[in-house]
């Protein structure tokens, strides 16, 4: 057996069943092996994408997705994937070929220091130096990847020690790692604090976060907030964590959020963060929000507590034990009074559109869509405007929202909702993106085709780097720079040389049918929305 | 505020250039930084000593021990350990500096440890005020250079 065919095996009992990826010469004993196992192969067309498919199927399954490249640009393509999907705490294996390892350091043809290049964006890194140590070493890299605060683990793999003799090759039941024992469950004094601050409190509120969903935790978190009648909102990584129409429920918070949301944050006097690092898009005055009250901050990661927040009332582990132990405690509280008045924020704070009727209104059709869409469908939001009126007028039932809050990667729904759909192929899958984010990663039409995997994408055309020119439009007084999409191909053209099917909505007086129909089969679609080019997110 | 951090790491290549990296990837500054194997010889002893507010202290303890190749990191400040630190300094000398110089090395418990017609070379293993205090008593003495070992600390001793 050489390295290659360990590595596979490793793959194997990790229970891999998708590989994302681009080879090259570096990688190729790799790809040779893969080629030989019962794992899918699927060749996407830029190896950033391979990172974001990867992200999109770990968000599904719960577990990490895999990626493989090749060395030098091949590695330095996957880096920005790897970057979003460290920033949003999604598990990633990202395996790379490297040159020969009695060649590292010399700057031969496709080489690259990418454990050196990525170490600010992964949880951790490898580079094999012994085609013995695979097995320990993959083992790791799972389990680092899959436990504490999830992130991708990069593997660096010379060309010689994939073509390696190994010998007795076992694969280790166990991890024995001396620097890595991530907390799980919340230490009982702190617990017992909580409930004991809750009792005392009128205006509770909990703020949910990614970190709720990666747990997952969702189940756990409705069923103490429905216990204990505690209202909830998330931030954009949260989405999800309660179905948007829960009477307990009360949007997202931050400066694209709700305004009741973000009203009911301010106004609470005991406030449960949990799994949300309190950056800047979602609490822009970190100071501001906690005065006047309580703050109890719920994290995997020890780091993300009083980083950006606080000091409060740190509770460290996984939000899952955190709230079954806490649903075991006994509590005494009653807050109907602050329910009803959060219910009276949001029913009279509720934003006004105004939507020109020339065009599709965005909020108008997301809302349709979202009501048309399949209950346990998975929404995926890109990055621009319309990832802003996603978050807003979203409705999650049973299914998912996926999107990169943490990094704001364009072009990630596209491979990110084939990593979605790959993982799970009974549900149905919708992109939403705007035209600027499409051109960023429609090569994958192609991946869409070759590989058949039916994903819905809706592109919202204007003409404009929307959420840019928005900025330019308050901070410039309309003086827009490089903002201008002028250039961009005919979608239905494009749809015709993929092999596509195609429907473009111009305003919402046909909206109802033509989702329907764009909704019907499960196969890919690509739908063109033309938008207002001077519509705003908010 | 200063603060010294002894971090024991993972004795592997890479891990001085990521746990310098976390610092310089938060704008945290190192004053100083000496590496060194331990008893074992899989473990470093990294001692850094960096200066901030509280909450930057904090959090980059935090973000030490959150590095997977960071076994052990303890933090104190001057008073809660025995510290020192080694420094070389070259100077140029005549007859009419001689003197001076050798009084200021008594005086500051500094040995010299090898010499030429024109030059010397002094040694100090000290707290670091006292190795700042000898360089700045030989500034007005032509110095040539200088070599510092950066910190060490042990937290003191406890039964």
């Amino acid at each position: 057996m050489i390295g290659a065919d360990a590595i596979i095996k490793c793959l194997e009992a990790e229970g891999v069943k998708i590989v994302f990826g681009y080879p090259g010469a570096a990688i190729n004993p790799f790809y040779n092996s893969l080629s030989y196992s019962p794992i899918r192969t699927v060749l996407v067309r830029t190896e950033q994408n391979a990172a974001h498919a990867a992200s999109g199927f770990a968000r599904i399954t719960g577990k990490a997705g895999v990626c493989a490249v090749t060395s030098g640009p091949g590695a330095t393509n996957v880096i920005t994937g790897v970057a979003t999907a460290f920033a949003d705490s999604i598990p990633l294996i990202c395996l790379t070929g490297q040159v020969n390892s009695e060649l590292i350091g010399s700057d031969v043809f496709q080489e690259a220091d990418i454990t050196g290049a990525v170490e600010s964006f992964v949880k951790y890194s490898y580079l094999i130096k012994n085609a013995n140590d695979i097995p320990r070493v993959f083992k790791e890299a799972f389990y680092i990847a899959n436990t504490g605060r999830k992130g991708p683990v990069l593997i660096d793999l010379p060309v010689d020690i994939q073509n390696a003799v190994v010998k007795n090759f076992t694969y280790p039941d166990q991890v024995s790692m001396r620097t890595y024992k991530p907390t799980v469950k919340g230490h009982v004094v702190q617990i017992k604090k909580v409930i004991h601050e809750l009792e005392k409190a009128k205006k509770p509120i909990i703020c949910a976060g990614g970190g709720v969903l990666l747990s997952p935790a969702e189940a756990d978190l409705r069923q103490f907030a429905e216990n204990h009648n505690i209202p909830v909102v998330s931030t954009m990584m949260g989405i999800g964590v309660m179905p948007t129409e829960h009477p307990l429920y009360f949007g997202m918070v931050g400066n694209n959020g709700k305004p009741y949301a973000n009203r009911a944050m301010n106004e609470s006097d005991l406030l449960i963060m949990v799994g949300a690092r309190v950056a800047d898009r979602a609490v822009s005055q970190p100071d501001l929000i906690t005065a006047n009250k309580v703050l109890i901050h719920i994290d995997v990661d020890t780091a993300e507590i009083g980083k950006n927040v606080g000091p409060g009332i740190p509770l460290v582990g996984d939000a899952k034990h955190i709230f079954q132990e806490l649903t075991e405690q006994q509590c005494d509280c009653e807050h109907n009074e602050w329910i009803s008045l959060l219910e009276q924020y949001r029913e009279t704070m509720a934003p006004v559109r105004r939507p020109n009727p020339d065009y599709v209104d965005p909020a108008a059709f997301i809302r349709m869509l979202s009501r048309k869409m399949k209950s346990d469908g998975i929404y995926v939001a890109d990055v621009g405007q319309n990832q802003m009126w996603s978050c807003g007028y979203h409705i999650v039932r049973q299914g998912k929202f996926l999107t990169t809050g943490g990094m704001g990667t364009m072009g990630y729904s596209i491979p990110a909702a084939m990593g979605a759909k790959a993982a799970d192929p009974s549900k149905q899958v919708v992109a939403v993106c705007g035209d600027g984010a499409f051109q960023m990663s429609m090569m994958e039409l192609a991946t869409i085709r070759q590989h058949d995997i039916p994903v819905k994408i809706i592109v919202f055309k204007n003409n404009y780097l929307g959420l840019v020119r928005e900025l330019q439009h308050y901070s410039y007084q309309d003086h827009y720079s490089a903002v201008d999409l002028s250039g961009s191909p005919d979608l239905e053209k494009l749809s015709t040389a993929y092999d596509l099917d195609f429907v473009r909505l111009a305003t919402m007086n046909d909206a109802e049918a033509v989702i329907e129909d764009f909704l019907k089969e499960d196969k890919s679609m690509l739908m063109e929305c033309l938008i207002d080019p001077m519509d705003l997110s908010k | 505020m200063k603060r010294i951090y002894s971090v024991l790491v993972e004795n592997r290549s890479g891990v001085l250039c990521k746990v310098a990296g976390l610092f310089s990837r938060r704008c945290f500054n190192i004053d100083s930084l000496a590496v060194g194997e331990t008893d074992d010889p899989t473990v470093s002893c990294m001692t850094i000593v960096s200066s901030g507010d509280k909450r930057t202290i904090e959090q980059i303890e935090k973000q030490l021990n959150k590095k997977l190749d960071v076994i052990k990191v303890k933090t104190f400040d001057d008073t809660a350990c025995i510290s020192r630190e080694l420094m070389l300094i070259k100077v140029r000398y005549n007859k009419g500096t001689r003197r001076d110089i050798m009084e200021i090395c008594d005086i500051l418990k500094a040995d010299i440890v090898d010499m030429s017609k024109t030059q010397m070379m002094i040694q100090i293993c000290d707290i670091p005020d006292k190795i700042s205090l000898l360089l700045s008593m030989l500034q007005s003495i032509s110095i040539v250079e200088v070599a510092r070992t950066g910190t060490l600390a042990l937290s003191k001793c406890q039964d």
